[in-house]
């Protein structure tokens, strides 16, 4: 026996329930959305079955194995290149016609191959009796019943995969019957595939068949791979001719003609309809009416956004109190413990400071994952986005594209990665480069952190007319993209809408410790690493030219007799030095040599700093402000929040235009990365960069001199 | 008065067809990726094809297929020709 794991992958639709059998089958911590395609990357896991080391690759879900989405693609590729040693193909049994089309695809493939009945036992209560025997004999595999909720049949569903391993071979199997000319046809093309790819390795020998059927399908994909051999191209072109023109009809139609029918007759002959067909969508049916009425669907979208930003908000505030207090007390235990010094000071004021000014939003971040894993997990979101398609049509945005940006809510990182589910290349581009401007849980902080600071009464509005700008600013940019850039970027918006479904309390969470898990990761690296150096440069060079000998003026006061008067021209002395300091250290030379840019917008050096800082992530900003701040809070008694400090050091004007550039201004560089890998090239990342800072300066500058003309 | 069939087969549009009625699809006025698209999600010549909903603005629209949903622009939806078939009673 050896001891390399065997590689089995899980093919199957969207929504078939893939990932929620490979939670079951590893206990995994994957996210579990019934929302099309939750997949987008292969992702692969590892795990010890019966002594056997098993390797489990997620593909993402699809409905064909065509070139049409980067997901076909990826699912493709995975499977041609033989990194499956078994394929698992999971079959909705509540949507058997769809699962079995994308079957007949990949039985021509000629891969080891399995089925998984999946929620069966959904249907088989409602629907009629599925006859699994005679699936498996028509199928020409074995077929199990599994369910992804309950964990029925995944053991047997293993135990299924390493024999079809441990026997070696693709067990015989009964491919699509086509029509006799199309047969021919493929047969001719097969010939000469195999006679080009002679040379090549059996596996190549293998998939000839399912090559002579894509090129006939006219698969842009296999046609590209294949331009080499010019004879085989004009074969197939000849052969496509010859029967459109014979059977009045397109070659790529008889094949998708023929493997339905094909489907239709498995399914006559496995399948015994109950009379209560279809009863399985009556709950669907109902919540429809309304979710998605005509006159209340939209209402109700927007009500219920609300109700998660208010929540958001509302209900975090208790934790938040907590994490305050623990974070304080942590801070006081630590300064008693630590010698004075530099290393106290970087510990209390650097790391402390930092990682606590951020860990804060902990609680406000955990509810608004749960209210987005509610929401795909159920299904509303699909909901949503058919509700809103002719919206973000108007700004030539996808309806698909509603996903990523409400996702960019959370974290812009996956949400330009979900994009993949767009399949033009176009409207995909639009979606990412708009995704930034999405207010994600980053930035939340910093307008928390400002609201309550300047709008103390109505910081949940402010906070909410953030983000109803940030939607608002996302439009706008795609109407701009669109105009200059991109012409016609349109898709067709076809989407399936999967049945309403309750989540498993167990989904949810494990969503929510996800996520969760990201931020603290975050906070651990990023964060820690930005608080330490912003530390290290507001804190050196330590010698410094005062402009006045602060040390001879304090000891000179504390040598009058103690009176009011007195420690006040302490303090007012000790907060003079701090300034000073912070003004000629590194970080405070860096952002005077920048801050003129930013003068127009009344940001101060400060402020510039903390910009300048946000750019490795959006939550550095906050930190930033804790840092700079606790110095003069220090050395006065008056204040001992950063709300309260922060809150006399501009005009509530300037605050807005503050909150406007922050939401704008560029991408952090998690998100840069994700576009330039996304968008394919530095090119569009660079312009992201660019495109965003634009638009913030702009934008930051209108509020400032519309603002003050005003008042 | 005439005395018609009450079963009257006539092609119309997709985006034509009203709720109530099914409708055999007869022909698919696509190319290329939108074809193979609608193909694969089984908008395919001879399958049975009901509305089921409309967006606020009636466009995108919910059709049912082989059992499952399907949403579509009526821009597309136009370039699907179907046969209504008799009302359901």
């Amino acid at each position: 026996m050896s001891d390399a794991p065997i590689t089995i992958a899980l093919v199957g639709n969207p929504n078939s329930g893939k990932t929620s059998l490979l939670n079951q089958m590893t206990g995994g911590k994957d996210s579990v959305g019934n929302y099309p395609r939750v997949t987008v990357d292969v992702k692969e896991r590892e795990l010890t079955f019966d002594g056997r080391k098993l390797m489990l690759a997620d593909l993402p879900g699809i409905y064909a194995l065509t070139s049409q989405s980067a997901e076909e693609l990826s699912a493709r590729e995975y499977i041609m290149a033989g990194h499956a040693d078994v394929i698992i193909n999971v079959i909705d049994a509540g949507n058997l016609e769809r699962s079995l089309y994308l079957t007949t695809q990949l039985v021509e493939m000629g891969k080891p191959l399995l089925f998984a009945l999946n929620m069966v036992d959904e249907v088989e209560s409602v629907e009629g009796k599925i006859d699994v025997q005679a699936l498996e004999s028509m199928l020409g595999a074995p077929v199990l019943r599994t369910s992804g909720k309950h964990g029925d049949g995944v053991k047997a569903l293993l135990s299924a995969a390493i024999s079809i391993f441990n026997a070696g071979q693709a067990p015989a199997r009964s491919f699509v019957h086509y029509d006799a000319h199309l047969e021919e046809a493929v047969q001719r093309v097969q010939h000469l595939v195999q006679e080009n790819h002679a040379a090549e390795d059996a596996r190549e020998q293998e998939g000839s068949r399912w090559m002579a059927i894509k090129l006939l399908e006219g698969d842009i994909e296999m046609m590209r791979d294949e331009q080499e051999h010019q004879h085989l191209l004009e074969l197939v072109r000849r052969e496509c001719y010859d029967l459109s023109h014979g059977h009045g009809m397109a070659c790529e139609s008889m094949f998708a003609d023929a493997r339905f029918g094909h489907v239709h007759g498995i399914i006559s002959e496995a399948v015994q309809r109950s009379d209560k067909l279809r009863n399985r969508y009556r709950a669907t049916r109902v919540l429809d009416t309304l979710f998605i009425n005509r006159v209340l669907g939209i209402p109700i979208f927007v009500a219920l956004l609300w109700v998660m930003f208010e929540t958001t908000f509302t209900l975090g505030e208790v934790p938040m109190n907590w994490i305050d207090a623990g974070v304080g007390a942590f801070s006081d235990w630590m300064a008693a413990l630590l010698p004075e010094g530099l290393f106290k000071d970087l510990v209390v004021e650097g790391m402390i400071a930092g990682v606590g000014g951020t860990i804060i939003f902990l609680p406000n971040i955990v509810i608004l994952f749960f209210f987005m894993a509610l929401f795909s997990e159920t299904g509303y979101l699909a909901r949503a986005a058919f509700l809103m398609d002719q919206v973000m049509h108007k700004f030539g945005l996808h309806g698909k594209a509603l996903i990523p940006l409400v996702m960019g809510f959370g974290c812009n990182v996956p949400a330009v990665m979900s994009a993949r589910t767009i399949e033009s290349d176009k409207a995909r581009l639009v979606t990412i480069l708009v995704n930034p401007f999405m207010l994600c849980a980053a930035r939340l902080p910093v307008f928390i952190l400002f609201a309550g600071a300047f709008f103390t009464q109505n910081a949940g509005t402010v906070v909410f007319a953030m983000y109803m700008l940030s939607i608002v600013g996302a439009m706008g940019a795609a109407v701009i993209l669109n105009r200059f850039l991109f012409r016609d970027a349109d898709e067709a918006f076809v989407m399936e809408l999967p049945p309403y479904r309750i989540p498993t309390l167990r989904a949810v969470f494990i969503h929510m410790w996800d996520k969760a898990v990201t931020f603290l990761q975050k906070i651990a690296g990023v964060i820690l690493v930005g608080s330490v150096v912003i530390w290290f440069l507001q804190t050196f060079p330590q010698e410094v030219e005062w402009s006045t000998d602060y040390a001879a003026r304090i000891e000179q006061a504390q040598a009058q007799p103690e009176s009011p008067a007195r420690n006040a021209a302490i303090g007012e002395l000790q907060r003079q030095r701090n300034q000073e300091a912070l003004e000629k250290s590194y970080l405070g030379q860096i952002a005077h040599t920048v801050a003129p840019v930013f003068t127009p917008l009344e940001f101060t050096w400060k402020d510039t700093v903390a910009i300048l800082t946000g750019f490795v992530a959006k939550e550095v900003v906050v930190a930033s402000y804790a840092v700079l701040y606790s110095q003069d809070s220090e050395s006065t008694e008056e204040s001992d929040t950063l709300r309260q400090v922060l809150a006399g050091t501009m005009t509530p004007l300037v605050a807005v235009a503050f909150m406007v550039f922050a939401l704008f201004y560029s991408p952090c560089i998690a998100t840069i990365a994700a576009i330039k890998r996304e968008a394919g090239g530095w090119r569009w990342a660079l312009f992201s960069v660019g495109f965003s800072l634009t638009i913030a300066y702009s934008l930051a500058f209108l509020v400032v001199k519309v603002g003050g003309a005003l008042t | 008065m005439d005395t018609k069939s009450p079963v009257q087969t006539h092609t119309i549009k997709l985006s034509e067809l009203k709720f109530g009625v099914s409708a055999k699809i007869t022909a698919l006025q696509l190319d290329g990726v939108q074809r193979q698209r609608l193909l694969t999600m089984g908008l395919v010549i001879g399958k049975e094809i009901r509305l089921r909903n409309r967006a606020p603005f009636g466009d995108p629209r919910i059709y049912t297929i082989m059992g499952y949903d399907l949403t579509l622009r009526n821009k597309d939806a136009e370039k699907i020709l179907i046969e209504p078939l008799t009302p359901a009673a």
